[in-house]
């Protein structure tokens, strides 16, 4: 095809009109792609996955102050173009124009990490060998120029021919130089035959690295004593395990001590609309969905918001700073020692979110054994839907008193979470007796330096984690409540009923029926029936258990709090019991579709619910007869 | 590279990386060969991430008990090492 011919091009005729022009971004990991993304996109960004599904691209539009369109893709970092991971594949297959979903980018901006040149190189010489439009964003200038690095720029542009710009993502306008150079190159970007070549030998391409920083490294940067320095204290065998344990001990203590002033505003807030609306509102069945179901209901689940915001906020600020990879090194030697490769620790952190996006990070485990051991524990830890349900019943049962410095309520939470991570390497262990086989399992993590978090992007992550929590509020919690609502309403309770109405609906037989099934480990059938829905969505469960409870209510005594309700009717051993089986918690349908989908079979699926189920039953079970048997029964 | 580095220089100078202790510097001088195709993988990922030959490390951390996973600089980046990948990491002191 001539790429000179105008009608036989069409990509070249729309490029004339100022079609959008596609941007790849392409780059080791940790070198400031995403920051890049974001400066780059700005607010616009899109998120192509509720939860924050972005493992595999992210992609977002902005327009150029010189008129342009520009497509950004953030592709997963990559240390080159020989993929030992599924993640890197992508990025491979993506510049090489060989998925079918995602057609070869028009310019490849490959970001590189101006203080590690030297490892940096590599790929940018990959990419360089395709003879793609290209574009190199020497990033992170400032830290680099701060510790003395000099680099002969124009030389650099000969050597690996392609031009260079320098960029501070982190930094407002610091992107301003590569968007100019950006549009020159979009002017120019036709659609043409690449016939350059991805095949690499690993060797030549050193000796070539070594050759080019010799010739374009005029002062090389000072090593940055500070982060070993902190290192010598963070990754002592000794004091590092101490520095662990405070972080967590903080992170669960504010949690609930920071939360308590913008939950109780909240909690007052949803009550007293509730009353002012049920007051508003004619006696009814419209007053009833709307008081019972939908504020009661949603609401119940909507006061959770800080907690999960101040969860959220230690997680963005431990990724940020640098910190989380020098955990999973204080970790590994326990990881390994239960059989789990040591990547496996990054897709178990992000399951501390939620298991969907922990489970799509499994792909950076290059052994598919090694993966799906992963996937089977990842929803063991803890995920945020999770702490609502923690929450409640830790806010309702367990007293605000101080033990030492600690808050008992933290504590409690800290130990729910430990439970978690404890099955989850049991099950891991398990997993590894049951293969037999002990193998050799690869860590190669890199502990980049220390850096502290950037108040931009911590408000952005945390608007986004916000936005996720009240998209599904609005969207699956809601129409989960009204479809609850009208189960527990109807049919009404026949004439000269003794039973509060909802012991008559669809529901409450439900939930009678379920009964004979939960007694043994002490749920009443409320809860039978709130498990119910929070099969599509954990945290459901909080929202369920507030509307049957507003529609039990007798009488006039309408009241949307679910706190002082369940404090009043559950015996202690039934709160620490749902605690528990909330510990394994096997209902989530989104998961196991997930683990269906990465692993391409019903089967782990199917395990991984059974083998779930079979653990909080049994959990909830022991922990309702010991606290029965320790006098919790009242 | 196909013969053994141990058999060209002075044995009591060539380590594997795994044997330095927290602290000590040294240069590479080269990896493991290896058959093994797993094991190849690691090898050439090694060298991406620049434990090539020349290049000098440096052991900032390692791990309790029997320095399993080990924390190594090379240029300006730090790498955590298991044992196993850190054999394959033949240094001079």
């Amino acid at each position: 095809m001539s790429c000179c011919d105008p009608v036989a091009s069409p990509v070249a005729a729309f490029s004339a009109a100022g079609r959008v022009v596609t941007l790849a971004l392409v780059g080791n990991p940790n070198c400031g792609k995403t920051a890049l993304f974001n400066r780059l996109t700005g607010a616009r960004q899109k998120v192509a996955n509720y939860a924050g599904v972005t493992v595999e691209r992210k992609e977002g539009l902005f327009h150029s102050a010189g008129g342009r369109d520009f497509k950004v893709i953030d592709l997963p970092g990559a240390y080159s173009l020989n993929p030992l991971t599924p993640d890197e594949a992508i990025t491979r297959d993506v510049l090489m124009g060989e998925r079918e979903d995602e057609a070869a980018p028009d310019i490849v901006v490959l970001v590189v990490d101006a203080t590690n040149l030297r490892r940096n190189l590599r790929i940018v010489l990959e990419v360089a060998r395709l003879k793609r439009p290209a574009v190199l964003a020497l990033n992170m200038m400032d830290v680099a120029a701060r510790r003395g690095l000099q680099i002969d720029i124009k030389r650099l542009e000969q050597e690996i021919g392609m031009p260079v710009v320098e960029t501070v993502a982190i930094r407002a306008r610091g992107s301003d130089a590569l968007v100019e150079r950006l549009e020159a190159m979009a002017n120019s970007v036709e659609a043409s035959e690449y016939n350059g070549s991805g095949t690499d030998d690993c060797a030549v391409t050193q000796e070539e690295i070594v050759r080019i920083l010799g010739a374009v490294v005029i002062q090389d940067a000072r090593e940055n004593t500070f982060g070993d320095r902190l290192d010598r204290i963070v990754l002592h065998p000794v004091l590092g395990y101490i520095v662990l344990a405070a972080i967590l001990f903080t992170i669960f203590q504010a949690v609930f001590s920071w939360s308590k002033l913008p939950t109780d505003v909240l909690k007052d807030g949803v009550t007293a609309f509730g009353a002012l609306t049920g007051a508003w509102l004619p006696e009814g069945v419209l007053r009833s969905l709307i008081v019972d179901g939908i504020i009661a209901g949603v609401g119940s689940v909507v006061v959770f918001l800080p907690q999960i915001l101040i969860l959220f906020f230690f997680i963005l600020v431990l990724e940020e700073s640098g910190y989380l990879p020098r955990a999973a090194f204080m970790l590994d030697r326990m990881m390994g020692s239960v059989g789990l490769s040591g990547r496996a620790f990054i897709p178990l952190l992000s399951s501390f979110a939620c298991a969907v996006p922990g489970i799509m990070a499994t792909r950076t485990i290059q052994n598919p054994r090694d993966r799906l051991a992963t996937i089977m524990i990842a929803p063991l830890m803890t995920c945020s839907a999770r702490l609502p349900v923690y929450a409640l019943v830790i806010g309702a049962f367990i007293p605000e008193t101080d033990v030492g410095i600690f808050n008992l309520q933290g504590l409690v939470l800290f130990a729910l979470y430990l439970a978690g991570i404890f099955s989850a390497m049991s099950v891991a262990w398990v997993i590894k007796r049951v293969h037999g086989k002990s193998r050799y399992l690869p860590l190669m993590l890199e502990l980049p330096d220390y850096h502290w978090p950037n108040v931009y992007s911590l408000a952005l992550g945390l608007w986004e984690r916000a936005r996720i929590f009240l998209t599904r509020v609005g969207t699956i919690i809601l129409s989960l409540m009204i479809v609850m609502w009208f189960l527990s309403t109807f049919p009404g309770a026949p004439e000269g009923a003794t039973e509060p109405a909802i012991m008559y609906s669809f529901a409450g037989r439900l939930g009678q029926m379920l009964q004979a099934v939960v007694e043994p480990v002490g749920f009443n059938w409320q809860i039978a029936i709130a498990l119910v829905p929070g099969l599509a969505a954990r945290e459901v469960a909080v929202g369920a258990l507030g509307t049957v409870y507003a529609l039990s209510a007798t009488g006039d005594d309408v009241s949307v709090a679910l706190t002082p309700m369940i404090a009043e009717t559950w015996s202690l051993a039934t709160a620490f019991s749902l605690l528990a089986w909330y510990v394994f918690a096997p209902q989530c349908i989104s998961t196991l579709a997930m683990v269906r989908r990465e692993t391409n079979s019903w089967k782990p699926a199917i395990t991984m619910a059974a083998y779930m189920f079979a653990l909080a039953y049994a959990a909830s079970f022991v922990t309702y007869r010991v606290a029965l048997m320790l006098g919790g029964g009242a | 590279m196909s013969k053994n580095p141990d058999t060209q220089l002075a044995p009591l100078q060539v380590r594997n990386l795994s044997q330095l202790g927290k602290g000590e510097s040294a240069i590479v001088i080269g990896l493991a060969e290896t058959v093994d195709a797993e094991q190849g993988a690691i090898r050439a990922r090694l060298l991406e991430l620049g434990f090539a030959p020349g290049e000098r490390l440096r052991v900032v951390a390692t791990s309790f008990p029997g320095g399993d996973p080990m924390a190594v600089r090379i240029g300006n980046t730090m790498f955590a090492l298991r044992r196993r990948e850190a054999e394959m990491i033949h240094v001079m002191l």
